[in-house]
């Protein structure tokens, strides 16, 4: 058989045995070495018990591998009631003979020991269970109790030597777990005997906020992820943060999302946000970026897609609340089940915890668009590099997935690049919000920092948030600078004043003008009346000549006849 | 003899009853012996014991062996690990002694067993 298995191997590759765990398959490139022992290593707390307890309820449940559990710190009981609280229910899996566990007890006060002995007691009673439920799957929780409860250490190494080549040959795959040493790898050096697959758990606290983290130390005969992991253990079991969401082969959408104001969707060329891109809107306090986020939210949920709302500084019905009171109903989508709020405080949790809780959350719940209130609150509790880095990892995440993200980020100084938690070069567009104060008032401004892959207005906008939703008014250029508020109210009036100043200016001049060309009428009317005289007497002084002459003939013949001229 | 049959008693008929009753206080030992099969260790286990009883609790004892390669299932209730056990079931409380019970001295100890005189 074990040639068989040999030549199996040499053909096609190390057979693997799918935990079903969340994130360990992907790291481990299918699952753990199948038939062959894999040590898990890890301190008090890590959660080797219940990874090994995971491994065999999905194999009972999902791959048809029933499994044997040996627990040797636990009663059956206890373990069964230990993991119910994550969602495992053993008993039922052992009443359908998929699980057989059973509890090894040692003490050592009550064992006494008068010459040679090996272990085949424990053999006997692995092989049993092993052939009652027809395990395909063994977990020794943890044997290193052996060591302390049995006198002759020799003896027994020798035996754990023979066991794991025991279990080879039965073709099982085994997890084994073991206490974390302070020299070696685990306290009795068991890697020694379990060499194909060593897995270590390690629970660190680093300023009060405790993570989990896995990572595979080695693999025999398989590449695997070699970073350590981070990992979450909530109500649903083990989840790590799977590595396939690193990189940047995501592809890039032509597609738009609104913004959920129009006048901001025309200043981004027209049409939004692109699809799967990353948007920060950073800005001063009360500058209006959870309500600009708000309407993000509006608006996918408007255009019938699931919006998932990580408030980190707001209760959800805090949220809704204040949204109420800009005109935006965000309950109805909640109850829609379109919109997710989730919220909660950064400080309750390590930065690692929280970048695998957002995965899980995105992972289940599905959302086309998260928005992320802010991400600046996450720094409080991370180094500013664990930050970027956890960022990274969610945004390429988010990408990768097609998941448009808007994070909000409070800055002190609006104009202070870094001040965007030095993911500025992480975004797709940036969208500043600053707050301009000038005679005793202060306003809000909206720009656009930048945007890849599109066009967009270079202008300073004034941003007003009234209770019809947020207003986006053009930004008035005043001699000093962009004039806001009463200021730009006040410019808008004298500029009014002015124009009708301009237009009485016009009406008056147009009536001089008609004034002046009634003079100029009667002027050429006068003119003309003159030059009629003129005429007339002309032509009667002409007249009168005509007369004078025919008369003076006239009188010249009646001369010539009294004279009986010739 | 011991291994075929699991739960084989042997108790030892004794004319001597009633000396080891007065040096025992009439207690009874009821001890059981589990072993994998007729390995060497099994057979010196069963040897020493029952030469230990003889000479030290004659009459007052019973021997159960227990051979797990044939019922598997019972090394659960002892908690059985080792391979040879000795469980004193009687007189409370139970005790368990691995080994091949070579060591005379640690088997009268861990059975609590009062020598002779």
């Amino acid at each position: 058989m074990a040639t068989v298995r040999k030549k199996a191997v040499k053909q096609e590759g190390l057979e693997k045995c799918p935990t079903g765990i969340a994130g360990l398959d992907e790291i481990t490139g299918g699952g753990l070495p199948k038939g062959r022992p894999t040590l898990v290593v890890g301190s008090a707390g890590s959660g080797k018990t219940l990874l090994s307890m995971e491994f065999l309820i999905n194999g009972a449940t999902k791959f048809n591998e029933p499994g044997v559990f040996v627990a040797f710190e636990e009663t059956a009981e206890e373990l069964s009631k230990n993991v119910a609280s994550l969602g495992f229910d053993v008993q039922a899996l052992v009443a359908k003979k998929k699980l057989a566990v059973d509890y090894v007890y040692i003490e050592r006060s009550e064992i006494e020991e008068t010459g040679e002995y090996d272990l085949e007691g424990l053999f006997v009673r692995l092989g049993h269970s092993i052939k009652s439920v027809g395990a395909r799957r063994v977990v020794l929780d943890t044997i290193e109790v052996l060591f302390a409860g049995l006198p002759n250490p020799a003896i027994l190494r020798a035996e754990l030597r023979r066991l794991f080549r025991w279990l080879k040959t039965m073709g099982v795959t085994a997890v084994i777990t073991g206490e974390r040493g302070e020299h070696s790898l685990t306290r009795y050096g068991l890697e020694e005997y379990v060499a194909d697959c060593v897995i270590f758990l390690d629970h660190r606290v680093t300023d009060q906020l405790s993570t989990r983290r896995l990572r595979v130390v080695k693999y025999r005969g398989s590449a695997h992820g070699t970073n350590e992991y981070p990992f979450l253990i909530d109500e649903h079991g083990m989840s790590i943060l799977p590595i396939t969401s690193m990189g940047l082969a995501h592809e890039a959408s032509m597609e738009k999302v609104p913004t959920g104001i129009p006048r901001l969707d025309k200043m981004f060329d027209g049409g939004g946000y692109y699809r799967g891109s990353s948007v920060l809107v950073s800005g001063t306090a009360g500058t209006g970026k959870t309500s600009l986020a708000a309407f993000f939210a509006d608006a996918a949920c408007r255009g019938g897609k699931r919006c998932l709302y990580f408030a980190f500084e707001e209760s959800q019905s805090q949220l809704m609340r204040n949204m109420r009171s800009i005109g935006l109903d965000l309950a109805k989508w909640t109850r829609k089940g379109l919109l997710m709020v989730h919220s909660s405080r950064p400080e309750v949790q390590g930065l690692e915890r929280h970048l695998v809780e957002m995965h899980k959350l995105i992972r289940e719940f599905k959302p086309q668009a998260v928005v992320v209130d802010p991400i600046t609150n996450l720094v409080k509790i991370g180094g500013q590099l664990e930050v970027t880095s956890m960022l990274t990892r969610l945004i390429d995440y988010l990408k990768s997935e097609k998941i448009t993200s808007l994070s909000t980020s409070l800055v002190t100084d609006a104009r202070a690049a870094e001040a965007a938690a030095g993911v500025s070069s992480l975004m797709d567009t940036w969208i500043a919000l600053q707050d301009i104060e000038s005679n005793g008032e202060r306003n809000r401004g909206i720009m656009i920092m930048k945007s890849r892959g599109m066009g967009h207005s270079n202008q300073v906008r004034e941003f007003n948030l009234t209770d019809r939703g947020i207003m986006i008014a053009d930004a008035y250029l005043g001699p000093s600078g962009i004039v806001t508020g009463s200021a730009r109210a006040a410019h808008e009036i004298q500029e009014e004043a002015a124009l009708i100043e301009q237009k009485n200016e016009l009406d008056r001049k147009k009536r001089e003008l008609e004034r002046r060309r009634k003079v100029m009428q009667a002027k050429i009317e006068e003119l003309k009346a003159g030059f009629e005289t003129d005429k007339e007497e002309l032509e009667r002084l002409a007249g009168e000549g005509k007369e004078k002459e025919s008369a003076r003939a006239a009188q010249r013949g009646v001369m010539a006849r009294m004279r009986m001229a010739d | 003899m011991k291994g075929k049959t699991a739960g084989n008693k042997q108790p030892t008929k004794g004319p001597t009853k009633k000396r080891a009753a007065t040096k025992a206080k009439t207690k009874l030992w009821e001890l059981r012996l589990y072993v994998a099969g007729q390995t060497p260790k099994s057979l010196a286990a069963f040897a020493n014991l029952k030469g230990i009883c003889e000479a030290h609790v004659p009459g007052c004892y019973t021997i159960e062996v227990i051979d797990l390669l044939v019922n598997p299932q019972l090394a659960k209730g002892d908690q059985i690990i080792a391979i040879p056990t000795l469980v004193r079931k009687l007189p409370v409380p139970i005790r368990k002694i691995i080994g091949d019970l070579s060591n005379t001295e640690r088997v009268l100890v861990g059975l609590d067993l009062r020598p002779l005189q």
